[in-house]
This record gives structure tokens, C-alpha cells and sequence, in this order.
């Protein structure tokens, strides 16, 4: 009789910090201990606090390991689930100021996880993604059922409506709107755009890893709202546990009936399949995803007709994004008002953000619309690493912009961002601290965008390469104050007049920047100086002679030989200190990183 | 999957199984399982308890689990009984046969089993 659960993160993260070695480990020493058949391992989709993967968790106390490692695992079965003595040094503790009470810290106790709303999340961590019993279990199909045997298509479509869920994929358009725009016709299609990818944004991918039968069911649903009997979920190939796991999903759907013909004996029939993109990033616009799913060229077409009346096939199409899928079951499970009852006026519900770049918590938060970023930052995310202090925060990835440390306040949901000239976009947050270059930053996101543009247009194919040009030019202390009002008018062109989403929003990271940080262009272009000591062309190193010792270490450290003796010998040293040429050096950083006694600075 | 019926009876059949990891249970049996309870005979108390809890299909109120040591060595094994908003009862010399009586006057019935109690064994 099974005693204790013991739950092993497999998601992206703790998969590539090791997660399938400690699930073996925590098997041969349960075998070893006799523990076999008391104790259970299943392994969950993501946890959210992925920079501590990999991650455990013991149930019923309900003790968080972090950091596990192989060796750890003899410990963890041996004192904990034998005995009943938790290993207090790898319990996750981020509550300032207590020491682990008995040694026992409640996951939802800690910082990170008290003021977070699971409602996408809620079975990511919880359950065995690749048992449909265990998602039964947790009221998974129930909102289908409750819609194929007492709600008519309308009824469902007016749920959602009321429910005020917008779009998570970016944009923000209402959901149940988007499904009752859709046309007649004899075929109609739902599609899943599951082809996140924007840099530092994995929340889709961590759902279809861990939840992946709550797309299933809400993908079927739409199909009885909107009359649609085919649906295809499209996911970059680069995402293999999430399509390994959807694939099982599917298939257990199937055999359970809860795909395919007369669902709950209601008539209604629906059937999934999956396609891969091959990571492109324009084919995660809708218009471009569907050409790509009928096996063309990922290139996006002229919008209107809009997909909802002519969209895969030439057919009325409902495109939404995995986020906002996960949510309409519960939905329909809760009612609309409790949907409505979360966030703000205009944004109801939560958000998943993936938190990246300076910041102590990196990983996945789910939050009510309307938390101020200062609290994601500091209380959630747990404030910028090595006492930095925090400078922006860029949201939305390569459509997105950037919200500076003055506007920290600022209520996060949909119209707040975009009047910052910002984006919610899929919900990527990376935090950035006094150390990060704005300029840099925009010149990132739009080499990427360059990279990315498909070209069949002139604004975003030309135009996001000469904007980058002009970014280059300043970066290398080029630049002169007329490129940036030129970076400015060429960035309003190529928004007004790209065809797609793509170019429409790749000139934003730059455009917030300018709006925000213009003075730091300005230093760039006037002084020729980055502020923030990124931008290489604009940085020279140099050796404090009377603080250098003489060890000889950055010398031996430069992959140029820029670094030589001189005579000089400083008072209290014995041996001569080091100079650099600048002509011979390339910037590395190498003697930096080398030097122990703090004698070489870049300016 | 025809019937709401059929779904509703693999959710039945789950839930057990699952509930174990919401930790929503009002009561709590806490089993102690340091050296000196295991080597008293900890072991086979502590299975009794997850196997009726189980057959019984009280685990969504009732969880199982064990601590290290109590203190109390000589009057091992030891189980603890927590109930919110209730002063903890401790039992102690368990054994895998007292524990249906624990089970069902105590936890199910609201009633400590005193005999068995530590008040009861004079230290």
C-alpha cells in the first residue's frame, strides 16, 4: 500500500539538470531500503522553480527538495521516507529571517509560491502528465463532459465570453469573441498554436509537458463551440518532452473515446493531431502557421480574411495559443464569474511569465492580471542577484519593449503594457540590472528579428537589416545624433507598413528604449561611452600600476599578448607591474576575470 | 467514454490515489520512525495504518506519515494524532493490532482510545 508520493520534476529544465538519474537513483535505493512498495516516484511536469532543478517533492508533508543530486537521493530515502527525518539542508527555504521550523517548509508557504494563482498550472507538478487517470482524477474531461451533455455550442461560447479571457499569445484579442466570429462552412478547423518562440519564453511548453491533456480537452470543447470536428496542435520540434507527452495524451484520449466519434454518446465527433515547425519564428503568426501546417513555406498572408472565415484549408478557422486553452476548462468547470473575479478591469485571470535574465527565482510564476511588477520582481522572483540594482524589465520578447526600474509599480495586465509601448506578449519577463546596455538589448532582439524575418515583405525584410545597421553603428561609437532621430522614423515605417505581426512589432524593443533610455543613446553617440560597460568598440581596459603586483596572471591570461611588463615598480610592491596596449587588445575580458587584486578596470 | 458515469467512476477510482498530494487532510497520524521505533516495530504499525486508512477510503481526511524520533524511546512505538483546532493525542507500545480500534473510535469516531494513550502509561 503506497504511503508516500515521491514527485521528480521532468520538465525541459530539471530534465537537463539531471532529473532521469535522481528517478533512478530514487528507485534502486528504494528497492535497496524495501521501500518498493510504500513508497511511489512519478515524475511531474514542471515545478516553476527551475534555477533549483533538480527538483523533488515528498508527500503528504509535502517537503520541497531543491538541488537534489544523485548522492543526496541515498539520503533523502534512507532518513526521510524510512525514518521520517527530513533532510533539512536541501528543503527550499526563501523565507527571510525563519530557520526551517522541524525542517519542514510547505511549498506554499514559500515566497515564491504564496502569492502565485495556479489556474493554467494548477496540474503542472502535481501530476503524472502521461496518465490520464491521474488527470481524471483532478476533475480533467469533467468540463467536457458538463458541455457535451448539458450546453449547447452557444452556451459555451457565452461562458467564455462573460469569462473575459483574452488571448495569451500576445495580442490579447477576446476569446469568446474569436469563436463567435467564426464563419459557416462544412469544414471548420481548431488549432493550437503551440510554436513559442520568443527567447526566454517556455510557458507553453511547460503546460503541454505537464498538463498536456487539459489542451486536448479545451481544444475539443472549441470544437463543439465553434462547430469544428479537426483540430491540429502545432509545436516546434524543438520542444521533444512536450510533443513525446502530448502524443501519449492523444493516444490515451482516443482509446478512452474522449477523441474521436460520438464523444459522450452526444454525436459530437473530434479528433487531434500534431504537426512540428521546424522553428521558425514567423510561423508562430497564426496566418503563417496555418500555410506551414498545410505544408507550404511558413509565410504569413494579408489579413483580412481574417482565419476565423478563411483560414487552414480555405476554411473558417479558430487559432488559439496553448495558455489560452488551459484555461477554458476551468472555466467552464468554476463558471465565468469566478474567471471574471480574478484580475483586472479589462484583463481577467492570471498570467504565466517565464522569468529569466538578473534575477534570483528564474523560472515559471503564474500570477493574478494586475500584480505590480515590483512584486513579481522583488517578492516572487526574489529581487536582482549580488545586490545590483534593477534597471528595466523587457516583456513580450522581440515584439515587446521595456518597463525602467521608475515604473516598477505599474499594474501588470494588457493595457497597461501597451500604453508603456510595451507588450504583454507571450509572457517571457527578463529581468535586466544596471550591468545590461539598452542599446545592446535592442540590437539582440533585433538581430533576432533579422534572422527571422521570412522576407516576403519589403518593411520587415530591409528595413528591421538597415535599422540594425544603424544600432551597429552606434554600438561601435559611430553614431551621431541625426542616426537616432533616423532610427526613430524608420522604426514608425516599418511598423505602419509590414505585413505581418512579425515586422509590425520588431522595431518595439528599439522604440522602448529610445522612449525610456535615450539619454544612454546619447552617451553612446555624444560621448562615446556605454554607461552600463557592455559594448565593446566603446570600452577601453587599463592597469592601475600602483595597484598591480606584479603577478604576471593577466598577462599569461590575454589569448593576444596584449598585456607586457614595464619598468616601473610600484612603492610596496616587489616586482614590476603590467600595462596593456590597446591596439593589440581585443576586449575579452580575459585578465578581468584573472586578476585577484582588482588592478584592471574598462571604462 | 460514453457516459458521464464512466468518467465519474475513474475519477473515484483515482482520486485516492492522487489526494495524497494536496494535503488537505484534517487529521493527521504521525508515525514515529526513528531507530528506536523502528526496531520496537514501528514498521508494521505504520503499514496498518496506511493500508486500513486506504481499504477504508478515509484518505482524503486522514494523512499517514511518519517523523523521526519522538523522545520518548522506551515507550516506542509511538504514534501521534493531530487534529485541527484539537490538543494532540499520543499513543504509545503500538502495535498493528490496536491500530483498527485507534481507527475507528478515534478517528472516525472522535474519541481518543485512552488506554492506549501516553496519559495512561505512567512515565
Amino acid at each position: 500500500m503506497i504511503r508516500a508520493h515521491v514527485l521528480i520534476c521532468g520538465g525541459t529544465g530539471c530534465t537537463s539538470s539531471g532529473s532521469n538519474k535522481i528517478q533512478e537513483a530514487f528507485a534502486a535505493n528504494l528497492a535497496e531500503c524495501g521501500l518498493t512498495e510504500e513508497v511511489k516516484i512519478v515524475q511531474t511536469g514542471c515545478f516553476g522553480l527551475c534555477a533549483l532543478g533538480p527538483v523533488v517533492i515528498v508527500y503528504p508533508d509535502g517537503t520541497f527538495y531543491s538541488r537534489v543530486t544523485t548522492d543526496d537521493v541515498k539520503e533523502i530515502v534512507s532518513e526521510h521516507l524510512l525514518k521520517g527525518r527530513i533532510v533539512s539542508r536541501l528543503v527550499y527555504n526563501d523565507i527571510e529571517g525563519e530557520a526551517p521550523v522541524s525542517g519542514n517548509v510547505s511549498l506554499n508557504d514559500t515566497n515564491f509560491y504564496k502569492s502565485q494563482k495556479r489556474v493554467v498550472l494548477r496540474n503542472c507538478g502535481v501530476i503524472n502528465p502521461e496518465s490520464i487517470d491521474e488527470y481524471i482524477a483532478m476533475d480533467g474531461y469533467a468540463a467536457l463532459g458538463k458541455v457535451l451533455t448539458s450546453m449547447t455550442p452557444k452556451d459555451v461560447i457565452q461562458v467564455v465570453t462573460d469569462s473575459g479571457l483574452r488571448g495569451r499569445g500576445g495580442g490579447g484579442f477576446p476569446t469568446g469573441r474569436k469563436w463567435s466570429l467564426c464563419a459557416d462552412g462544412p469544414q471548420k478547423y481548431v488549432v493550437c498554436n503551440a510554436d513559442e518562440g520568443d527567447p526566454g519564453a517556455f510557458m507553453d511548453r511547460s503546460v503541454l509537458e505537464g498538463d498536456p491533456h487539459c489542451i486536448i480537452e479545451a481544444m475539443t470543447i472549441c470544437g463543439y463551440a465553434v462547430g469544428a470536428s479537426k483540430g491540429y496542435v502545432y509545436v516546434r520540434a524543438e520542444y521533444p518532452i512536450a510533443v513525446t507527452r502530448l502524443q501519449i495524451a492523444i493516444d490515451q484520449a482516443r482509446e478512452y473515446g474522449l477523441l474521436g466519434e460520438n464523444i459522450f454518446d452526444s454525436g459530437f465527433s473530434f479528433d487531434l493531431e500534431i504537426r512540428l515547425g521546424a522553428g521558425a519564428f514567423v510561423c508562430g503568426e497564426e496566418t503563417a502557421l496555418m500555410t506551414s501546417i498545410e505544408g507550404n513555406r511558413g509565410e504569413p498572408k494579408p489579413r483580412p480574411p481574417y482565419p476565423a472565415v478563411k483560414g487552414l484549408y480555405g476554411c473558417p478557422t479558430v487559432e488559439n495559443n496553448v495558455e489560452t486553452f488551459a484555461n477554458i476548462p476551468q472555466i467552464i468547470l468554476n463558471g465565468a464569474e469566478w474567471f471574471a473575479s480574478m484580475g483586472t478591469e479589462k484583463s481577467k485571470g492570471t498570467k504565466v511569465f517565464a522569468l529569466g535574465g538578473k534575477i534570483n527565482h528564474t523560472g515559471l510564476v503564474e500570477i493574478p492580471m494586475g500584480i505590480t511588477l515590483d512584486k513579481i520582481i522583488n517578492e516572487i522572483g526574489g529581487g536582482i542577484p549580488n545586490g545590483k540594482k534593477f534597471k528595466a524589465a523587457q516583456t513580450g520578447g522581440p515584439s515587446g519593449g521595456c518597463i525602467p526600474a521608475s515604473l516598477i509599480n505599474t499594474e501588470v495586465d494588457y493595457d497597461n503594457l501597451v500604453a508603456l509601448g510595451c507588450m504583454m506578449g507571450s509572457g517571457g519577463l527578463i529581468v535586466m540590472d544596471e550591468d545590461n546596455c539598452m542599446v545592446d538589448m535592442a540590437k539582440f532582439f533585433l538581430e533576432f528579428t533579422v534572422d527571422e524575418s521570412c522576407g516576403k515583405c519589403t518593411p520587415c525584410r530591409v528595413g528591421t537589416k538597415r535599422l540594425l545597421e544603424l544600432l551597429d553603428k552606434i554600438t561601435e561609437g559611430k553614431g551621431t545624433l541625426e542616426d537616432i532621430d533616423k532610427i526613430e522614423e524608420l522604426s514608425n515605417y516599418i511598423k505602419q507598413n509590414s505585413l505581418c505581426g512579425l515586422g509590425q512589432t520588431a522595431p518595439n524593443p528599439v522604440l522602448a528604449t529610445l522612449k525610456f533610455f535615450r539619454d544612454e543613446y546619447i552617451a553612446h553617440v555624444v560621448d562615446k561611452k556605454c554607461p552600463a560597460g557592455v559594448c565593446k568598440s566603446l570600452l577601453s581596459f587599463s592597469i592601475d600600476k600602483d595597484t598591480c603586483i606584479g603577478c604576471g596572471k593577466c598577462a599569461k591570461n590575454c589569448p593576444v599578448d596584449a598585456i607586457t611588463k614595464t619598468d616601473y615598480v610600484a612603492p610596496g610592491h616587489k616586482l614590476a607591474s603590467y600595462t596593456i596596449d590597446t591596439a593589440k587588445c581585443i576586449k575579452c575580458g580575459a585578465c578581468i576575470a584573472g586578476c585577484k587584486f582588482g588592478a584592471i578596470s574598462k571604462k | 467514454m460514453k457516459s458521464l458515469a464512466e468518467l465519474q467512476a475513474i475519477k473515484e477510482r483515482m482520486q485516492s490515489k492522487v489526494v495524497l498530494r494536496e494535503g488537505t487532510a484534517d487529521k493527521r497520524v504521525v508515525v514515529g520512525m526513528a531507530t528506536c521505533g523502528i526496531a520496537a516495530g514501528a514498521r508494521p504499525v505504520l503499514n496498518a495504518f496506511v493500508e486500513q486508512v486506504n481499504a477504508q477510503g478515509l484518505t482524503a481526511n486522514i494523512t499517514v506519515t511518519q517523523t523521526g524520533c519522538i523522545g520518548i524511546c522506551q515507550y516506542e512505538p509511538v504514534v501521534e494524532v493531530f487534529e485541527a483546532g484539537k490538543e494532540k493525542v499520543t499513543y504509545v507500545k503500538m502495535t498493528a493490532e490496536k491500530v483498527a480500534r485507534v481507527i475507528e473510535e478515534h478517528l472516525k469516531g472522535g474519541k481518543p482510545v485512552v488506554e492506549y494513550t501516553l496519559s495512561n502509561n505512567k512515565i
